[in-house]
């Protein structure tokens, strides 16, 4: 049977904890590795970890592009994680500037500055921001109801998204300077955080994913 | 801000996690998945599986456990022990874990730190070490020395410049145990904790001798880690996590709250 929540292979990152934590929550989530598996899905998942210019190219070459671009752009229940959010974006800065899937208009950054510098006895705040650290919803979005106020989720990553405009920006947090953490648009969501590691957290997260999946806007 | 984080540690021979008193009568503590599931509800940050399996046969048990773990407990984790070569990497990191650790194999042979940190990304290379307090050294001056296998074997190797040099082959993290401190339930060796904090920009994570709160408020504030690990503590419930977590955020140290208050 086809999953109905196809989460996409593409070589970058370990997809097992993503594929356990959605059926944790009661989804039919199994992996694909080719864009004609993802018929009959519901929703799409699209996770990764690794650099942002291997995983555009791994991408393109098992036409997963194509797929997630048509998908987003019709308004399917879309997942992004971690480099799954910033490859939705025009471009990333990293060993490049390198194209994204211009999903959403904005780029991909290195966090940079004096605050993340040694400065005599103080080391500076690390990079990558890897860690439990706050979210701050500034939007509301079906994945992020019941969300409380002092929630905390796991980060890992050196690079942060920078929308243009306002409009995408659904969860903020902070790390030397408040960035964007979370997007969503209609029924596509997408997190620098891993709900799959954010505990409680995260899979109430998820299970607002797959209530979403059954039930578009 | 990011939290300050509270990691659990568990040793595991044979698949079944084990307690050491001062390093002598292991005891059977359980099923690893089970414990670290308990953990995980008590509001821990981050889970650490030590295989401390003798037998090179029974080490794909590990795996299991690791395997097992990922598809029930969603928070990070780390695997060590008897890590050796990329390939062991691979193997951990394929069933969901998050991080490998090293040590020994790391000391003999410094060039895997950067090969792992090449392939897999270094936030999930571990630079895990054993240390000593040199006995020649001034207490006012003091040294440590790394030790490898299991903390038995002296090598000469200063912490602090081991600890500055596994950064700068790509470890994305350091583990500093005292062995001076291991098993006392006295507190963490905060002077060795500063020394090395100071010395990286890395994160360091306190490991040896907790007892109290108050060990990891002192090693999480005057000894700048980021993260203390705990096991004895947390296995024989006279602190539970959400007690130690409380005494943290009364004293306005950030970390994570828990969904169950105590």
């Amino acid at each position: 049977m086809k999953p109905q929540i196809a989460i996409i292979d593409y070589g970058m990152g370990n997809l097992r904890s993503v594929e356990k934590a959605l059926q944790r929550v009661g989804a039919e989530a199994g992996v694909i590795d080719s864009p004609e598996a993802a018929a009959g899905a519901k929703g799409l998942v699209l996770p990764g970890v690794g650099a942002f210019g291997q995983a555009m190219e791994r991408l393109s070459e098992a036409g997963f592009d194509q797929l997630v671009k048509e998908w987003v752009t019709a308004d399917r229940p879309f997942l992004g994680i971690c480099l799954g959010l910033q490859l939705l974006f025009t471009e990333s800065e990293e060993f490049g500037p390198v194209r994204g899937l211009n999903l959403v208009p904005g780029r991909v950054v290195r966090f940079r500055g004096p605050q993340y510098e040694r400065q005599g006895d103080s080391p500076g705040l690390k990079v990558p921001h890897m860690g439990w650290n706050r979210l701050k919803v500034v939007r509301d979005h079906p994945v992020v109801n019941g969300i409380s106020e002092d929630a905390m989720a796991y980060f890992v990553h050196s690079y942060y998204c920078v929308p243009d405009g306002a409009d995408w920006t659904t969860v903020v947090t902070d790390h030397g300077m408040e960035f964007t953490s979370a997007v969503s648009r209609g029924n596509v969501f997408a997190s620098q955080f891993h709900p799959e590691k954010s505990g409680d957290v995260g899979l109430q997260m998820l299970t607002n994913f797959v209530h979403l999946v059954d039930a578009p806007a | 801000m990011l939290a300050k984080r509270i990691i659990c540690c568990l040793d595991v021979d044979r698949g079944r996690v084990v307690k050491c008193i001062k390093f002598l009568d292991p005891r059977d503590a359980g099923d690893p998945v089970e414990l670290a599931r308990r953990y995980n509800a008590e509001g821990v940050d981050e889970l650490t599986f030590y295989d401390i399996t003798a037998s090179h046969e029974a080490r794909n048990i590990m795996l299991e456990v690791a395997a097992r773990t990922a598809e029930e407990v969603f928070i990070p984790f780390t695997v060590g022990g008897g890590i050796r070569t990329i390939d062991d990497f691979r193997a951990v990191l394929k069933t969901g874990a998050d991080k490998v650790s090293i040590n020994t194999a790391a000391l003999k042979r410094p060039e895997m730190i950067t090969e792992a940190a090449e392939r897999f990304g270094s936030q999930c290379v571990i630079l895990s070490m054993d240390a000593k307090r040199r006995t020649d050294a001034s207490p006012d001056y003091p040294k440590w020395e790394c030790y490898i296998n299991g903390g038995r074997v002296p090598t000469d190797v200063d912490v602090v410049e081991w600890a500055q040099r596994g950064e700068g082959l790509g470890a994305g993290e350091i583990v500093l145990n005292s062995i001076d401190a291991d098993g006392t339930m006295a507190g963490y060796d905060v002077q060795l904790c500063r020394a090395v904090a100071d010395a990286v920009s890395i994160p360091v994570i306190a490991s040896g001798g907790a007892g109290k709160p108050e060990h990891l408020h002192a090693a999480l504030t005057e000894g700048r880690c980021e993260a203390a690990l705990v096991a004895s503590i947390a296995h024989f419930s006279t602190h539970p996590i959400a007690e130690i977590k409380s005494y943290l955020a009364e004293r306005r140290v950030p970390i994570r709250p828990t969904a169950f208050p105590p």
